[in-house]
């Protein structure tokens, strides 16, 4: 216990205002947990064991065990519950390991923190914050690795954010704390360790990033893909294609004034989504540019999306079933013809 | 027995109620039973739509757990909630002008018959997800209890729900962290047309509720005065600081599950003797055998319910409808 | 006959439990009634005497139709509401009638044997139908088409139909799919719109798509690009002829070029003596390695690039009736594809180029047409364009101009000519160079003055950088 405790000084390692996104994310908390008593941390093995992905590790011994609470393995009760202390006044942050047990979960989800202030007729609000870990990438199969934020994005009543950039990771947890709705904020598994510089500049909720500007082609992204699509826009670059690259940043809403703005000036555009290509968030976005951009596009949109498998566990295989560099490359170059 | 609170509509509750508690208790069953008789009226000639559910036979549940709660204490329901509703206070004209869909609704017309929603008297809407509610009232009574208020989160549930998931998930929960809630099963036999025994390998529902280690036992769910002692009992071990408490309400619904349901599942033989129990029926004859209730009194109890009752008949029908506009109103919070 | 769900528009009376004369009270079962779900019972909501049954067992009257009249207790019978028309036994649907109002305004053929019947000169309104809903199938145009019926015979327009307007009686059906709609993108379609190009005239690129690389530049009706066919077949499956594009491609150059003809255009021919130039050029090319090195077609682009800086009168747009200047030299470059067919893409600025430069942006600008991979910059106004035809044999090429531009510049082949220089005679590569010029806006003797200015930037080294 001692050795993990001791692990949790956060940012030591790295110069000031560098840090990882396990740490951005850890900071965040410890900010909310530090200025707002209502704030508290809940969910499985968040406390003692220093959360699965040891996001939270060290805030048991700062804030205590009431306020960093350790639940049973009860997704519905525990996410119901956040949902109910909210209703009661309290900023519950809920950890979900990842996004595949969220399902436990999904009734109160959806029947529950997305409907009730609607069919309260306005009466009710939820302002519950659930962290979870979604994406593949580390060989751990069909049941620890997919994508379903765009799931969650098809959900009226619920705020979806999937921070992408150690600053966001840094950023976001303040304003969905602030948020009156519930916010769901995803964390790719394999953006825990990527360092990056933090600022103090707020990050809003709803609005999308151009990470790379570029003129020939639009590439939209989230989350666990962003990495992705800079290396291709990199590629590209070599090649005489300068490609555009857009963060969403948020998926529910989705900034399509951001999107739209980029296809109008490139005329081409190319998705990278984690999730399967079918009723994707990919195939949400490349709609709604069809139904509001046609007249600008000048060639078919692209989706680069995960293969329709259920992720697998060699390497090599599941390798081939997510977006790679490559395929976003090609479906680039596809599209400037 | 101590005297229930009375949460009703009427602040004041009529001189004879305050000489005699159970006079109260008579009348909000009575208000309960002859509105969902209303309601079925107003159902079959199209007025209600959507799935309704009536708690007729169960009125004595509603009249005494949640008449006994204080007002800063919380309610969790189903979506067999009108009774829950009006024991704890809901206009009946709001609950009725939400059945008609009508913005004059407690919830606006977004909710209907299974979601009735009064944050302003704690009552957390009917959940139409069996076995829903439950996380959300541990979260309340968390709420509360890190936030230092001495109140009680009431979740009420049927015998279908302990069924489910999210009743054990829960009750755990609420037993392991202490927390202040009530749970009670609304035992009717029945989830929707499952008899008990061909769903529960142990029937003993309170039992099952006891593994959690917390106090739980059955009570007479036909008998509003049991039902509002035991509630009190559960209450007040409850305030104590010493966790969660079940109670199962065993009773039963005189009518089918809901409107459309031909009730091929159980005989009539069944539903008449369980009849003979009607919690209305006893009550009002042990307050005429001790002299409690007299012919005229009884009269002008159903003559002020019924007047009630078209009164709200007459309040939703001249209600407004949500402009369509206010369509995607509500879905997330809005500035106050 | 009471809702007893949102989902319940109907039901029959199964069995009624009261008869006229009797007593009932307020939620007593009647009747009983059976619904799509089950038998339900029916209960009433007064009391009161039944005075009258108004729906015998076994009808079924929808929701809302009063079931029987109960009259309040020692009131006079009221009287008798009109009978309802009872819902069963309704006529079933004769077999062989149409199943539905809407069928009449259904399609009578799907869109691929609409196209099927066009190819054949059938109108599918007029055919027999043996499909579903008497729709016209594929099966019925062929059979139509081999009896001679029903003919389109109000055609005029017979620019796509003549060879199938009048059918055979044993029809010859192409063996290729009917000419497809052009692809082209929305984006291209919509910038054709904006520049008065009609989407008949577009071509598309090397991958069947127009492109907004495809749709030529320019104001108005003036297309600043010759089309160009689709490349070499990639898919051997696709028939080498008919070629519908290609065919279009020449109605295009067609029209096009009959837009030129309405050009009062006047010829200017002067033949250019390169042994100089290509000496010095080969000494050049000794200093730079392969890829960089220059072609001569590069060098006659950098002269008439400068001489356009020093003639100004050819460069720029006959608008209005009236020369609008060209302020920069951008020079249109016809490029010949390896599959036949023409592209003219721009090269901007070209008189601020060195002559290097200028073969790294023709050396570009061609690779990027023969690839189709053209960019948006590479279809700017020129102001004036060149037609060269190198290698190809050709000793003079006297092209028509690209409206609005008001002249055009062509070169032959290189040749090796006897040529005098004073009294000697020698032999000496030459290339002919020609003007084309809009007599609108210049004379000929402007188109002279040009080409002799291209001569004298050929002659001066000092031009080259």
């Amino acid at each position: 216990m001692s050795a993990v405790t001791s692990a949790a000084a956060p940012g030591t390692e790295l110069p000031p205002g560098r840090m990882t996104y396990r740490e951005a994310l850890r900071e965040s908390l410890r900010e909310a947990l530090r200025g707002d008593e209502r704030v508290f941390v809940m969910g499985e093995d968040v406390g003692r064991y220093g959360g699965c992905f040891a996001v939270t590790l060290g805030l048991l011994e700062e804030f205590g065990p009431e306020r960093v609470r350790d639940t049973p393995l009860s997704e519905s009760a525990f996410v119901g519950a956040g949902i109910g202390a909210a209703l009661g006044g309290m900023r519950p942050v809920v950890e979900i390991m990842t996004v595949n047990f969220s399902l436990l979960a999904l009734d109160q989800i959806l029947n529950n923190a997305a409907t009730l202030a609607h069919m309260s007729g306005g009466q009710l609000a939820v302002p519950l914050v659930v962290r979870m870990t979604t994406g593949a990438g580390r060989q751990l199969a069909a049941q620890h690795s997919h994508s379903l934020e765009g799931w969650y994005a098809h959900i009226p009543g619920l705020r979806i954010v999937a921070p992408a950039t150690v600053a966001d990771a840094r950023g976001m947890l303040a304003p969905a704390l602030a948020s009156p709705d519930p916010v769901l904020l995803f964390e790719h598994a394999g953006l825990y360790a990527s360092e990056g510089e933090v600022d103090d500049t707020p990050v809003a909720l709803d609005g999308a990033a151009v990470r790379r500007p570029g003129e020939d082609v639009t590439l939209v992204t989230y989350g666990g893909m962003l990495p992705t699509a800079l290396a291709a826009a990199e590629a590209l670059e070599a090649g005489g294609i300068a490609a555009e690259v857009v963060d969403l940043r948020s998926l529910r809403p989705l900034d399509e004034a951001t999107v739209l703005a980029s296809v109008r000036r490139t005329h081409r555009l190319v998705v990278v989504d984690e999730g399967w290509r079918s009723g994707s968030l990919a195939a949400e976005v490349a709609a709604r540019v069809a139904e509001q951009a046609f007249y600008d596009l000048d060639a078919p949109p692209e989706r680069v999306c995960s293969a329709e498998v259920p992720v697998p566990y060699a390497a090599h295989l599941e390798r081939a079933a997510r977006p790679a560099v490559d395929d976003v490359v090609a479906a680039a170059r596809r599209t400037v013809g | 027995m101590s005297t229930p609170t009375d949460t009703a509509t009427d602040p004041t509750p009529p001189g004879d109620e305050r000489d005699d508690p159970r006079l109260a208790l008579l009348r909000g069953m009575v208000r309960i039973r002859r509105f969902e008789e209303r309601c079925v009226e107003l159902y079959s000639a199209e007025r209600i739509r959507g799935f309704m559910h009536l708690c007729v036979g169960e009125e004595a549940v509603a009249v005494g757990l949640v008449g006994a709660l204080a007002a800063e204490d919380a309610v969790v329901s189903t979506y067999r909630e009108h009774g829950h509703a009006l024991a704890r206070g809901v206009p009946m004209s709001a609950v009725l002008a939400e059945m008609f869909g009508r913005a004059s609704g407690c919830s606006r017309g977004r909710g209907g018959s299974m979601h009735l929603f009064d944050v302003s008297r704690r009552f957390y809407g009917g959940n139409a997800i069996v076995g829903g509610g439950l996380p959300i009232a541990v979260g309340l009574a968390l709420a509360d209890a890190l936030r230092g208020h001495p109140v009680v989160t009431a979740c009420l549930f049927g015998d279908g729900a302990v069924a489910e998931g999210e009743f054990h998930e829960s009750l755990n929960l609420a037993a392991l962290w202490r927390l202040p809630v009530l749970f009670c099963c609304e035992n009717n036999r029945y989830a929707m047309g499952t008899a008990l025994e061909f769903e529960h390998a142990q029937t003993d529902l309170a039992l099952r509720a006891a593994s959690y280690g917390m106090p739980a036992w059955p009570v007479d769910g036909m008998d509003p005065e049991a039902v509002a002692e035991a509630t009190q009992r559960a209450l007040a071990t409850i305030r104590s600081g010493s966790g969660p408490c079940f109670l199962e309400m065993r009773t039963y619904r005189f009518r089918a599950h809901s409107m459309y349901d031909p009730d091929r599942y159980r005989d009539r033989a069944e539903v008449a003797r369980w009849k003979d129990q009607d919690p209305v029926d006893r009550l009002r004859a042990r307050m005429v055998r001790d002299g409690g209730l007299d012919g005229a009194s009884w009269d002008r109890l159903v003559a002020a319910v019924d007047e009630e009752i078209e009164a709200a008949v007459a309040a939703a029908e001249a209600g407004p409808l949500e402009p369509v506009e206010d369509l995607t109103r509500f879905v997330y919070a809005e500035p106050s | 006959m009471p809702s007893l769900g949102a989902d319940m528009d109907a039901g029959t009376v199964v069995e009624w439990a009261v008869a006229p004369g009797d007593h009932v009270h307020r939620g007593d079962l009647v009747a009983a009634v059976e619904t799509e779900k089950s038998v339900i019972d029916v209960e009433c909501f007064e009391d009161g005497v039944v005075e009258r049954l108004l729906v015998p067992v076994g009808t079924k009257v929808a929701v809302g139709t009063p079931l029987a009249v109960i009259a309040p207790e020692g009131a006079t019978p009221a009287p008798t509401p009109a009978p309802t028309p009872a819902l069963t036994p309704a006529p079933a649907p004769a077999a062989g009638t149409p199943e539905r109002d809407g069928a009449a305004s259904l399609p009578r053929a799907t869109p691929p044997v609409r196209r099927f019947a066009e190819r054949l000169g059938l109108d599918v309104a007029r055919l027999p139908g043996t499909g579903p809903h008497g729709t016209v199938t594929h099966a019925d145009v062929r059979a139509a088409a081999s009896t001679g019926t029903t003919a389109r015979t109000d055609t005029t327009d017979t620019t796509d139909t003549t060879d199938t307007t009048v059918p055979s009686p044993t029809p010859t059906v192409p063996p290729a799919a009917p000419a497809e709609r052009p692809r082209i993108t929305p984006y291209a379609r919509r910038l054709a719109a904006e520049r008065g190009t009609p989407p008949e005239a577009l071509r598309p690129g090397a991958d069947g798509v127009v492109r907004a690389r495809d749709v030529p530049a320019g104001t108005g009706a003036t297309p600043t690009r010759t089309p160009r066919p689709t490349p070499q077949p990639t898919r051997p499956t696709t028939p080498p002829s008919p070629r519908p594009a290609a065919q279009g491609m020449r109605a295009a150059i067609a029209a096009r070029m009959t837009r030129s003809l309405a050009i009062p255009q006047y010829h200017v021919d002067s033949v250019l003596e390169l042994g100089a130039p290509l000496d010095r050029l080969r000494e050049v090319n000794r200093r730079l390695p392969v890829s960089e090195r220059i072609v001569p077609a590069a060098l006659l682009l950098h002269a008439t690039a400068r001489a356009a800086r020093r003639v100004p009168e050819l460069n720029g747009h006959w608008v209005d009736d009236t020369l609008v200047p060209a302020t920069t030299v951008a020079l249109g470059v016809v490029v010949s594809l390896r599959g036949g067919g023409l592209l003219v893409p721009t090269i901007p600025a070209a008189d601020e180029l060195t002559l290097s430069e200028l073969m790294a942006a023709l050396r570009d600008v061609v690779a990027r047409a023969r690839t189709g991979r053209l960019r948006t910059s590479d279809a700017a106004d020129a102001g004036l364009t060149v037609t060269d035809l190198g290698e190809t044999g050709g000793h003079s090429v006297h092209g028509r101009i690209f409206p609005p531009q008001v002249a055009l510049v062509g070169f032959g082949a290189v040749v090796r000519r006897p040529w005098a220089e004073g009294d000697l005679l020698g032999v000496r590569p030459t290339v002919t160079a020609t003007l084309t010029g809009d007599h609108r806006a210049t004379d000929g003797v402007v188109g002279g003055r040009f080409l002799h200015a291209i001569d004298d930037v050929l002659h001066d080294t000092e031009e080259w950088s």
